[in-house]
């Protein structure tokens, strides 16, 4: 089992045709995933990388059955979308793009919640590397060699210390089940808390790392369930400890503009609630090994 | 992005907030001719900076004669304000603002912000103002009144009006108050902004609700279709390595220590400045150089990393996806010759052993690692003068 996506996920592009899209379509396609189509409105009824494009996210839902989305398309289009999608009955999409505006977002995720919850679609993103279940499907840009697959669910704002995470899990022969980015800004489409639940009942994953930063309160909400209500062992790390007050490091949501809001709150928070802390991001893949051990299960 | 106190409140009497009568001056002779322009017999001259807390900084000072005016403009004018907010370095005071004081008999506070939590426009009113809105909430929490915006449908009366009375205003005051709680968040919603606050809103003797102060930040994100905000940009405010990088499409922010750090992702950059610290260096800044760190972008990171006279060492740590590691490496191979510190390298991902082949064969005493955790040991240990290999 994998969480979010699998072998058998049909999905599609959003913004199909342009140079990224194209370039990570081929990447998900070789890695195995069910690439069924694309969107780019305008270029209806042609074809792109033997694969149909269509010109709204209904009509390719109607002809290819798809479920899921990865969507590249500009901030100042985003938002829409992504309502597109949810409307069109997509169960997951996944957007790539940095940079939407905090009040699009705000506005996106009022809008979901014109869906009952048994069809309310997932985003995940944005600002992320998207989503991969290791040896069946990527939903993403991460590169999908630095994953084996395994028992482990990695939950991570930021692309690169996803990776991280990965390649040190795979040099010490641990696997992943899946792999999400929630991606680095202030609104997320789905949260660390989200993904939590989820690695809660997949049955193959034994062991979840939940890769936070500064800024927001999303680290501490998730550790205060883990807490509560999970009851598979959670490694926990956050990235900022050197960040200086009031300074965007980066992602826009990377500040801390509040109470709670530094990598030692947040580190002291997940640790009050039982989550074993990496202490660097060096033994990411060290701490997630202790977890595996202390639970019983080998990589 | 942030803008200056004059501005806000432009912006915000365009959204019918009532504010006192006023004028930008950069010289003493302009903030006369503005307060002559203005009439009266007192006036604030105000510094205008990015940020709080000027008045105990002596950056705002009332004024009854034009000789006061020219005085006060004089003393701030080139100055540097240091507050709780500027950090010790303090920030040069460049323009004022003058305005026609008012004599008021109630302070009070309201601000709006974009609640992170609740993924909502939050709205912060108090009957008790002129200080700032932690202190307030320590020491008068009963005073604080607060509502949140429905996306959907935006602000209705009702919850302004709510507001209005909350702060304990009689009803002459309260009709006011709510068209400045009105226009605030429209100017929230239409023009991108993080945060409105004004602080103090005050009640003059003959029952008028004013803007005496007013600060507005704006979502970076949303800035391609906000012009006329991002006019108000003033580059003599912010940091000019951070203005420099952004033209690159880089992310840098300044810090004191004295290893300089070029990375791929805020996060791992963020993770390898703590790795750092956790070695027992200090890292001298952030600098996201971001996907496609063509060798152009390399390039500008070093030239941005090394205008930091205090750095001592460079540490690059590229986790390449869509970067190919063989690229990054011929960029950094490039930007690295004439360096006048040691150069440790760390990369990672895709294509990483030609990438790792064209550093270690490029005939430059470039340093590399294979782990994070190495990469900032042979970094720390550089930076402090020791040998490495």
């Amino acid at each position: 089992m994998s969480i979010l996506i699998d072998a058998t996920t049909p999905v599609i592009l959003q913004g199909f045709t342009g140079d990224k899209a194209t370039f990570h379509a081929k990447e998900m396609i070789a890695y195995g995933t069910q690439v069924v189509g694309g969107v780019t409105p305008g270029k209806g009824g042609q074809t792109h990388l033997d694969r149909p494009v269509f010109n709204t996210v209904k009509d390719a839902v109607r002809a290819t059955g798809a479920e899921a989305s990865l969507a590249f398309v500009p901030p100042p289009y985003a938002a829409d979308a992504l309502m597109e999608a949810a409307d069109a009955g997509l169960r997951l999409v996944c957007i790539i793009t940095d940079g939407i505006p905090s009040q699009d977002m705000m506005r996106v995720k009022r809008y979901l919640r014109r869906y009952p919850k048994e069809r309310r679609t997932t985003i995940v993103g944005p600002n992320c590397a998207g989503i991969i279940s290791a040896g069946k499907a990527m939903l993403g840009i991460m590169p999908s060699n630095i994953y084996i697959r395994g028992n482990v669910g990695v939950v991570s704002r930021s692309g690169t210390l996803g990776y991280e995470a990965g390649a040190q899990m795979k040099a010490l022969g641990i696997g992943i089940t899946t792999s999400v980015g929630i991606g680095g800004d202030p609104i997320n489409g789905s949260s660390f808390l989200d993904h939590l639940m989820l690695f809660e009942q997949d049955p193959e994953t034994k062991v979840v790392v939940m890769i936070g930063e500064i800024g927001g309160p999303q680290e501490s909400e998730a550790a205060q369930w883990v807490k509560e209500n999970m009851t598979k062992p959670v490694v926990g790390y956050v990235a900022g400890l050197t960040a200086p007050k009031g300074r965007r490091m980066g992602h826009a949501g990377a500040i801390i503009s509040a109470e709670g809001d530094t990598a030692a709150e947040k580190a002291q928070i997940m640790k009050s609630y039982g989550l074993m802390v990496a202490p660097s991001a060096a033994e990411l893949g060290s701490t997630v090994a202790q977890a595996l051990a202390k639970a019983g299960v080998g990589p | 992005m942030d803008i200056h106190e004059y501005q806000a409140k432009e912006l915000l009497s365009g959204f019918n907030v009532a504010v006192p009568p006023g004028g930008v001056a950069y010289s003493p002779e302009q903030a006369v001719y503005v307060a002559t322009e203005l009439g009266g017999w007192h006036w604030a001259v105000k510094a205008q900076i990015h940020a709080g807390g000027r008045g105990k900084a002596g950056g705002v000072k009332l004024c009854r004669t034009y000789q006061e005016v020219t005085t006060a403009a004089k003393e701030m004018l080139g100055a540097t304000l240091v507050t709780h907010q500027t950090g010790p370095a303090g920030k040069v005071v460049h323009r004022l603002y003058v305005e026609k004081a008012e004599a008021f008999v109630r302070q009070l506070y309201l601000g709006l912000v974009l609640d992170r939590k609740v993924e909502r426009i939050r709205v912060i009113a108090s009957a008790e103002g002129g200080m700032e809105i932690e202190e307030i909430a320590r020491s008068r929490p009963q005073s604080i009144r607060q509502e949140l915006i429905d996306p959907a449908v935006g602000l209705q009366s009702f919850q302004a009006r709510e507001l209005a009375f909350g702060m304990g205003l009689n009803i002459k005051q309260v009709s006011q108050a709510v068209t400045t709680i009105m226009g605030c968040y429209r100017a929230f919603r239409d023009l991108d902004a993080t945060m409105v606050e004004i602080n103090p809103l005050v009640v003059t003797k003959d029952n008028r609700v004013l803007a005496l102060d007013a600060k507005m930040s704006f979502d970076d994100n949303a800035m391609f279709r906000r012009p006329k905000v991002t006019e108000m940009r003033d580059a003599a405010e912010e940091d000019p390595r951070e203005a420099q990088a952004a033209e690159f499409g880089l992310n840098y922010v300044g810090l004191s220590g004295d290893i300089g750090c070029i990375i791929n992702g805020a996060g791992l950059a963020m993770a390898t400045m703590d790795m750092i610290k956790h070695a027992g260096g200090e890292p001298a800044n952030f600098l996201d150089v971001g996907g496609g760190a063509s060798p152009e972008r390399v390039a500008a990171a070093f030239n941005l990393v090394l205008s930091d006279r205090n750095v001592k060492a460079i540490l690059v740590n590229i986790f390449a996806g869509i970067n190919r590691c063989d690229w990054v490496a011929q960029g950094v191979v490039q930007a690295a010759k004439n360096l006048r510190v040691p150069l440790v390298v760390r990369l990672a991902g895709t294509n990483v052993d030609e990438g790792r082949r064209i550093v270690r064969d490029c005939g430059l005493p470039i340093i590399q690692a294979d782990t994070l955790a190495e990469a900032a040991h042979k970094a720390v240990a550089v930076a402090r003068g020791g040998e490495v290999r």
